[in-house]
């Protein structure tokens, strides 16, 4: 998995410090930290994963392990307009997939990737519980129902200029 | 202890309890193969994750297949280890790890040495029946490992070693199902990890996925050049170890068969690692009576314990892990390095030989001592003091290519004036056999007396950590040992933490120490192999007429005409190092 470079700032070694610290530097509390670490940068680049691993003293191959086999855990950040596509049941069996390929073939990245002017990121959940509206795509906060494959680029048309 | 009784193919054993089946059947001659379990128990080493189920066997009344290196013994247990059933899933489970598996062998460098390839041809296998998707990743090549993970099997052993044993944490298993591989983090490559270069993860791989780095083509090249002065030197422990590689039972020392077939090979001159050992303890054993008579004097600043220098890997780690006690550790090159910078100045004098037209080639156990060679400091106009370091394995692999019939050899002697050593220096090759080497020599220099008994019974053997206490003519100096970097941590956190008692601490990364290094003939797993290497070892020291480093009459004579006296300018320059903090950096802004 590649990883983009970052340079974190004084402030987020801080914050990352902190995490660790209120969950004691437990080695056994890695999931846990990695997960309140996401949750505050959204993803979990390679310098991320340095200072958890030197607060908790566990080898950063370790951190990167876990890292990797948790499908949860990410290291590419999320764009400013996530995209996110409802492959449950009702969407899937509505055409949903047909949506995504759409997605994918507009963005020209695959799911679980990000364009590279960081605008859209593109990726699959499991039944928002809308179904009435399948097949459903989240984009941010906003809800699309009943979306066809046609529609797709006029949807991402509304965030041209944003 | 409780005994549980059971039966094996029929065979009835007896046990304690916490045998695993594995253990038990081997204790009645039956031999259940294994993949990804590894036991030194002599070391306290074990890896079972119970992942390649290649063990597997039948329990009665049980539904399914139980891995027997992962099972306990229960009292009344029925086991068979070859039905139809075990022996159809072994070939199974065989088949489905080898259609990941590069069809390579013949170019393999572990062909003939992989135990993946012995068990295909143990189980007979002829045909493969799945087919699908192969690994692909991207080989990576370091100063002395090399890595093909397509050839990695997941056994986990490496990981087990790097992990668990030498507290090193460069490799750890990562991603996951068909992706799944053991990489450093973020699959750097291995130069830009933790890595020490121990070589551990390569003695224990059972196939081709993790080897060292070969330097026998280059050897080769210059062995031909009419131009070059060729100058070998053999690290102790190659001589316990070399014989395996030829069929010679463990343990079998073959000091003056490998001198005749260097000779043979064409080395100009035969020399010894053993006598720049002798001369690693001049220098060591000085500074560490100078540290201690300042520590007498109520000199606060000084640094005790002093540490050993010798093992490269070991060097790595302090640089890497503890970088704020860089200044603890004895500034002693390593008896490669010492060898290397007297050969190419003393010595090339000696011979009227310009060091660009000598060559210095080292036969070591060590794959990290490759690394070592190649660090800058040592070298003169980027000139290396020592140009190869080819390992045991790779030694006896030029030996074979030369159509030399080793076992049939006679024995040779080392060439003077640098082939000449002590017992002292030979027990370099073991875990407590510096410090031993050390502590003979200091004692003298120290209390002016003569030692009667050479032998510290206290420093030998191989549990973890041993601790001896020698009394210098009433100043008791206490001494710790460690091999294995995971052992060697918990002394450094010791002294970090103000709570070390020692005087001198000698430290080896592998475990065992030199005889059980990354580049020795593999053991595959029987740490008796290593028992054998040491006793061996030390076979040798006793047969040598002198046992003491400072009674070598050569190295006397280096002093004299060349160097003046231990910790003198020139001593400084060529036979000491200093250390660099290699801490990994966050970077912050």
């Amino acid at each position: 998995m590649s990883s983009i470079k970052i340079e974190l700032k004084q402030h987020q070694v801080d914050q990352l410090r902190e995490v660790c610290r209120s969950f004691n530097n437990d080695a056994g509390e890695l999931i846990n930290v990695l997960h309140k670490a996401q949750s505050i940068f959204g993803y979990l680049p390679a310098e991320v994963q340095e200072v958890i691993a030197e607060e908790l003293r566990v080898p950063v191959a370790k951190v990167y392990g876990v890292v990797t086999f948790y499908s949860f855990f990410t290291m590419i950040p999320k764009g400013k307009f996530p995209i996110s596509i409802c492959t449950g049941t009702a969407c899937y069996v509505r055409g949903a997939e047909k949506v995504l390929d759409e997605f994918k073939k507009e963005l020209k990245i695959e799911v679980g990737q990000t364009t590279a002017d960081g605008k859209f990121s593109l990726s699959c959940l499991r039944c928002v519980g809308a179904c009435g509206l399948a097949p459903v795509v989240n984009i941010g906060e906003k809800t699309y129902g009943r979306v066809a494959p046609e529609g797709v680029r006029d949807i991402l048309r509304e965030y041209e200029d944003a | 202890m409780e005994k549980i009784r059971l039966t094996i193919d029929n065979k009835p054993v007896e046990v304690s309890k916490g045998t695993t089946i594995l253990q038990a059947a081997r204790k009645v001659g039956i031999h259940i193969p294994t993949l990804c379990y590894l036991g030194l128990h002599d070391l306290k080493i074990e890896n079972k994750p119970a992942g390649c189920r290649i063990c597997v066997v039948e329990v009665e009344g049980r539904r399914n297949l139980a891995p027997a290196c992962a099972t306990d013994c229960t009292e009344g247990m029925v086991v068979r280890t070859h039905t139809v059933r075990v022996l159809n899933a072994r070939k199974t489970v065989l088949e489905l790890i080898i259609s990941d598996h590069p069809f390579e062998c013949l170019t393999c460098a572990k062909n003939g040495s992989c135990e993946l390839q012995s068990m295909a041809q143990e189980f007979g296998i002829r045909e493969i029946h799945y087919e699908g998707e192969k690994s692909t990743y991207r080989p990576d090549t370091s100063p002395s490992i090399i890595r093909e993970l397509d050839k990695c099997i997941l056994c986990r052993r490496c990981e087990m070693m790097c992990n668990d044993v030498q507290t090193v944490g460069a490799l750890s298993g990562v991603n996951r199902g068909f992706m799944a591989v053991v990489a450093p983090a973020f699959e750097m490559n291995l130069e830009y990890s933790t890595c020490t270069y121990c070589g551990q993860c390569v003695a224990v791989c059972p196939t081709g996925a993790l080897t060292e780095v070969d330097h026998t083509n280059k050897v080769i090249r210059a062995l031909a050049d009419p131009a070059k002065t060729v100058v070998v030197q053999t690290a102790p422990a190659v001589r316990a170890a070399l014989g395996e590689a030829f069929g010679l039972e463990p343990g079998t020392l073959v000091t003056g068969k490998m001198v005749a077939a260097l000779r043979q090979l064409g080395f100009d001159y035969v020399f010894d690692t053993d006598f720049a050992a002798d001369l690693t303890i001049m220098e060591e054993g000085t500074e560490l009576l100078g540290r201690l008579s300042r520590f007498l004097q109520g000199d606060k600043d000084v640094k005790l314990p002093i540490l050993t220098s010798c093992c490269p890997a070991w060097v790595n780690f302090f640089e890497s892990y503890f970088p704020d006690m860089k200044d603890i550790p004895s500034t002693a090159r390593s008896p490669q390095q010492m060898f290397g910078a007297i050969a190419k100045t003393y010595f090339a004098e000696k011979i009227n030989t310009r060091r660009e037209d000598m060559v210095v080639v080292s036969i070591m156990p060590c794959l990290a001592k490759k690394y070592e060679c190649q660090r800058s400091e040592f070298a003169s106009d980027g000139n290396p003091d020592v140009d190869y370091s080819i390992s045991t394995r790779e030694l006896a692999q030029l030996i074979k290519q030369a159509n030399i019939d080793f076992k049939s050899l006679p024995d040779e002697d080392f060439d003077q004036p640098l082939g000449e050593s002590t017992g002292a220096a030979v027990i370099f090759g073991t875990t407590g056999g510096v410090i031993e080497a050390a502590t003979r020599t200091a004692y003298e220099l120290f209390t002016g007396k003569t030692l009667e008994k050479v032998t510290f019974e206290d420093m030998r053997g191989l549990e973890n950590i041993k601790s001896a206490s020698v009394d210098f003519d009433g100043l008791e100096i206490k001494i710790g040992i460690a091999h294995g970097l995971g052992n060697a941590r918990k002394l450094l956190e010791d002294i970090r933490d103000g709570k070390s008692q020692f005087h001198a601490i000698e430290i080896m990364a592998c475990p065992g120490g030199c005889i059980g290094g990354g580049g020795q003939p593999l053991h595959h797993g029987d740490s008796s192999i290593l028992k054998a290497r040491q006793q061996a070892i030390y076979r040798e020291d006793a047969d040598k007429p002198l046992k003491k480093s400072h009674e070598n009459p050569y190295i006397h004579k280096l002093y004299e005409e060349f160097l003046g006296e231990p910790l003198s300018e020139k001593a400084h320059h060529l036979l000491h190092t200093h250390y660099f903090d290699k801490k990994k950096k966050i970077t912050i802004r």
